[in-house]
């Protein structure tokens, strides 16, 4: 017992922060008193209806177990399991993602290997990077005339950034002396770009695939809650409607566990491509 | 005369100076390499050395003059020049045996996986490279190793001109000396043509065939061509009883210390070869710089 390693220590630290962050957020929630105890002055107020007040940790976990005991039930087109929106949102986000890894990185790879093609595309990435991703939707909206597509597009356009930036600057930065290895051994332009560039410049590239992802899963939550119909910002939104805040909170909570999820899979990635000099 | 293996033919390098001029590295520098033949220049730093090897590698145009090999022109790196940069640029996210592969199997494309493999594991147990340590990224060897791993890549390869620039210029004395050694052994066992730069004199005496000494930049030039008269095998404790070696070493002491200066920025006489010196007490006719030999007895750094 004397020797816990770090680890644990810190493990058991969060579990009592968890629990007592629960207790404290229970306890400051005052208790709707039951119907027996209302007085009639109450009752003919309406007092005793429930108050749409910030629900207390039981009830979200009550709603938890709820939902995620039966995650992919479809209802109708308000009532769908909690599953199938975060599916919707996740189909969004990675399809958005790869059309925009899909061009930023084999870009970035040529604005990386000639300056005269950084010099001439750098203006347009100035001023199109600071854009915010959901200033793009009216436009989409109109162009493509397709909520669907244009939630993706606008996925497309927010993660091209650090995306293509990454990799140009990973692929700019390859040490000169692995590109000469390249050349003493008559490597063909594919070649190293694959045996050699790719390889350098990975962990700065992941670095921006994470950032990116990062970015369109921040993104899609506003971009549903403007375009509807599903997806996990909906859901968020159309629960407020609701006054349902059980629901808000548990989705919120959703949305920070797929959101830790997808950047863990690319921190996963990022340490296999990952080297020390 | 015959051409020689390697020949380098009014070589000039200019670079633009930064202030809309130009300086000239060096100019109209010729020499030749006989194949099998070891050689190794001696220069001051900024005298354009590696100049002349990143040319040589074809990794660099010069500004004018050529390099021929075989008699057929250099132009763009190649597999038949094998280059051991200084920095020993291995592959960081590839294990010791994997850099080595990456070259064999450049060079011999037709082989199996397992004959690159096999080649380039008994490659690597030519300079004590065995077992677990060659399934090791670069990062996790020491600089000894790791400059062991690149002659390996270089000599595996089997390439007719192996380029070395400052190999063990990072390495402390004991590791440097054996992998002197190790490059000896490995270089005797084959009719591979070295050129190598280095900064340190007891390791080109003990090393070279024939030392080339460039005089200070700009407009470097390679003064002259020192034949190493002292016969090999050569033992680095022995060498320097060798009534020879304190002349040569001398000379080159000399040159480095004075003349380099003197001649530097001095115009070429036109004929622009390197003038051959050699010093040989053992059969003194034939000595064309009667230098005394200093009879007491040195501990040789390096
Ligand atoms: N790409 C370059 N542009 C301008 N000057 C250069 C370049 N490469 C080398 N030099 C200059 O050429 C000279 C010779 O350099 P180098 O061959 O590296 O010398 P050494 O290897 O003998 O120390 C130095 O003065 C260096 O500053
Ligand atoms: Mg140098």
């Amino acid at each position: 017992m004397k020797t816990l390693s770090e680890n644990r220590k810190a493990a058991l630290l969060s579990i009592l922060i968890l629990i007592v962050g629960c207790l404290i957020w229970e306890a400051s929630i005052p208790a709707q008193k039951a119907v027996g105890e209302l007085t009639e002055y109450e009752l003919l107020t309406g007092g005793g209806q429930p108050k749409a007040g910030v629900p207390p940790p039981s009830q979200v976990f009550a709603k938890a177990w709820e939902q995620l005991s039966n995650p992919f039930y479809d209802a109708g087109p308000n009532d769908k399991g909690i599953g199938i929106q975060i599916g919707y949102s996740i189909y969004r986000v990675l399809t958005g993602y790869a059309l925009a890894a899909a061009i930023a990185i084999p870009l970035g790879f040529l604005i990386g290997m000639s300056s005269v093609a950084y010099k001439a595309l750098n203006p347009f990435i100035q001023v199109l990077r600071p854009i915010s991703p959901l200033a793009w939707m009216p436009l989409a909206l109109f162009v493509i005339q397709d909520s669907e597509m244009s939630a993706i597009f606008v996925i497309f356009i927010c993660s091209i950034w650090p995306m293509l930036i990454n990799t140009a600057f990973g692929v700019a930065g390859v040490r000169e002396d692995w590109v000469n290895v390249a050349r003493t051994h008559e490597l063909s332009a594919l070649k190293t770009a694959f045996t050699v560039i790719l390889p350098a410049a990975a962990p700065t590239i992941v670095t921006g695939m994470r950032i990116s992802i990062g970015i369109a899963w921040l993104v899609i939550v506003a971009a549903e809650m403007l375009v509807g119909g599903t997806g996990i910002g909906y859901y968020v939104w159309n629960e407020w409607n609701n006054l349902d805040l059980t629901s808000v909170i548990f989705s919120i909570l959703m949305i920070g566990v797929v959101g830790m999820l997808l950047d863990s899979m690319f921190g996963l990635l990022q340490r296999t491509v990952a080297y020390t000099e | 005369m015959a051409k020689p293996f390697l020949s380098i033919e009014q070589l000039t390098q200019r670079y633009p100076d930064g202030q809309g001029g130009e300086f000239t590295v060096f100019e109209d520098a010729s020499f030749g390499i006989e194949k099998g033949e070891f050689v190794c220049i001696l220069g001051h730093s900024g005298c354009g050395k590696s100049t002349i090897m990143n040319i040589l590698a074809g990794l660099a145009e010069p500004t004018s003059g050529v390099v021929k090999m075989d008699g057929r022109h250099v132009s763009g790196p190649s597999l038949d020049r094998g280059v051991v940069f200084q920095n020993y640029s291995l592959l960081p996210w590839l294990t010791a045996l994997k850099n080595v592969t990456f070259g064999v199997s450049a060079r011999f494309p037709s082989w199996s996986k397992e004959k690159v493999i096999e080649h380039s594991t008994a490659f690597l147990a030519k300079v004590g490279l065995t077992g677990d340590t060659i399934h090791r990224k670069p990062s996790q060897l020491s600089g000894g190793m790791r400059q062991r791993v690149s002659i390996t890549r270089a000599f595996a390869n089997e390439p007719k001109l192996l380029l070395l620039d400052e190999p063990f210029g990072a390495l402390d004395a004991l590791t440097r000396g054996t992998i002197q050694d190790e490059l000896i052994k490995v270089w005797s066992d084959t009719d591979q043509t070295v050129f190598m730069i280095t900064h340190d004199i007891d390791e080109a005496i003990l090393l070279a065939d024939r030392i080339l000494l460039m005089t200070n930049g700009p407009m470097a030039q390679v003064a002259e061509s020192v034949e190493i008269t002292i016969p090999r095998p050569r033992v680095r404790n022995d060498i320097v009883e060798h009534p020879n070696y304190y002349a040569i070493r001398n000379h080159l002491v000399h040159f480095l210390a004075q003349r380099s200066a003197e001649l530097a920025g001095q115009p070429g006489d036109g004929a622009n070869q390197p003038e051959t010196i050699r010093i040989d007490l053992t059969d003194a006719q034939e000595s064309e710089e009667p230098e005394p030999a200093k009879p007491v007895l040195r501990a040789v750094e390096g």
